[in-house]
């Protein structure tokens, strides 16, 4: 039995913003697989909880009216890695969702609850970010969408208001047009283990494969909430493809970053492997855009 | 409280069923207290040691960290639904006796509905793979060899390969 004080089932969307309103103090529960462990833990114990898991109109990845690629907020991990348009046109975050926990995890955990628990380490995290993925959520007077950068205001602390869920997030087309990217999750385990940092890097080349026009990065565990590099990014950009670029481009993600001290890992050595992580993802993301390093 | 219970409707292990449950039940409380399937261990109830994997709708959870509410339409499987009509093993099952894949067992079930789920998919998968697709599960009597040839030697077998 889980220490909950009621459990409200949501129906559909409006259903959900109907109880979101009812119950101001309730926590929306999406796959389960953070709440109902901190509900374990007793930190969310004794709570309401409104179940938004029943809604099957948030699941699946489709592409829509405006050419963006739709991701369902509670598509899990496992339905986003296996997803053919993801493979097509994104297949970086169907891997970096393929490194969350275990396989249970990935069939049980949503993207939707992975990016509204607020956490640094969402697997998901960083490479949304990388892509310039746009939230949307809902609520009493209909749809609003921000840029995922704006939804993370804080550790733990997303921008949802008290009458709104996630409904889906969004990657427009000039963010995924003729664009490859690479995630590297560095961790102690190869499995059922949270990222010490993880880096999603991804560029889009010239037509003649000999120059970066667009590089973006961004890491998870670099500081209190994802982030993108902006110095980096401004260094690799109208480079050559060269090992230079690379270590350019790896060396300012310093600028950018900010990550602690923590029992996982130290500040220096976060540091030292952000700067390989970002090199790295670099250079594989112009081997899978077809790049080859002058 | 008006929605203390909830009556639910599933399929378990082929059968269809009806019944209340408590909105704070997990599923595997439901499954063990209700059903009294006990090949579903309560184990760190976390979802982290895979003792309690179920199969719902031919996908593995960790049914811990599955609310017994959720199950309603669902179909679900458990160990117990492998048993053949005359109380015959499933190959899988077979394959874990022949590779000694058993110590205490107690992680058994869960190992082995993930195994069902990876041989359902009808692919060839590589060890590192299998790894992988198992990692989701932990055995403290250190049996992973073992496991992991069982599950092996029941895909190839299924693959017309041993």
């Amino acid at each position: 039995m889980y220490d909950l004080k009621a459990l409200y089932e949501a129906q559909s969307v409006q259903d959900a913003v109907r109880l979101r309103l009812e119950h101001p103090e309730a926590q929306i529960l999406a796959g389960g697989t953070d709440v109902l462990v901190q509900i374990r833990e007793g930190r969310r114990a004794g709570k309401e909880l409104i179940s938004i898991y029943g809604i099957d109109a948030l699941r699946g990845v489709a592409i829509d009216g405006e050419e963006n690629i739709r991701i369902g907020s509670l598509t899990s991990f496992s339905h986003i890695t296996g997803d053919p348009i993801i493979q097509k046109y994104i297949n970086v975050l169907g891997e970096a969702v393929d490194m969350v926990g275990g396989p249970q995890i990935r069939n049980a955990g949503t993207i939707g609850g992975n990016t509204c628990n607020g956490v640094t380490s969402a697997d998901s995290a960083s490479t949304l970010f990388a892509w310039d993925a746009v939230i949307e959520l809902t609520g009493e007077k209909g749809v609003r969408r921000l840029p995922i950068q704006e939804f993370y205001i804080s550790a733990g602390k997303v921008d949802i208001r008290p009458d709104e869920i996630q409904t889906a997030i969004l990657i427009p087309r000039a963010s995924y047009e003729s664009c490859s990217g690479h995630y590297i999750k560095y961790a102690m385990r190869d499995a059922m283990d949270i990222a010490t940092t993880g880096c999603s890097v991804n560029v889009v080349l010239s037509p003649d494969k000999k120059t970066i026009l667009r590089a973006r990065i961004a890491y998870g565990v670099a500081g209190p909430v994802p982030l993108r590099c902006g110095h980096a990014e401004a260094a690799a950009q109208g480079k050559p493809l060269t090992e230079e670029t690379a270590e350019a481009f790896a060396a300012a993600v310093l600028s950018d970053i900010r990550p602690r001290d923590s029992w996982r890992a130290s500040r220096a050595f976060r540091e030292h492997i952000a700067v390989e992580l970002a090199k790295r993802g670099l250079l594989e993301s112009i081997r899978l855009a077809g790049g080859e390093l002058a | 409280m008006s929605n203390r219970y909830k009556l639910i409707r599933c399929t378990i292990n082929g059968r269809e069923v009806e019944q209340m449950v408590d909105v704070r039940a997990s599923l595997t409380d439901m499954l063990r207290n209700d059903f009294r399937l006990t090949s579903v261990k309560k184990g760190c109830e976390v979802g982290e040691c895979g003792a309690c994997n179920v199969l719902i709708n031919g996908e593995c959870f960790n049914s811990c960290l599955y609310l017994a509410a959720w199950a309603d339409g669902k179909n679900i499987c458990t160990l117990e639904g492998l048993m053949g009509p005359g109380g015959e093993l499933a190959d899988i099952q077979q394959a874990f006796i022949d590779e000694a894949a058993i110590q205490c067992g107690f992680c058994t079930p869960g190992f082995i509905m993930t195994a069902v789920e990876i041989l359902e998919r009808g692919k060839e998968y590589t060890d590192d793979e299998l790894r992988r697709l198992l990692s989701g599960h932990l055995c403290r009597c250190t049996g992973y060899e073992n496991i992991l040839r069982a599950v092996k030697k029941a895909m190839l077998k299924r693959l017309g390969k041993a």
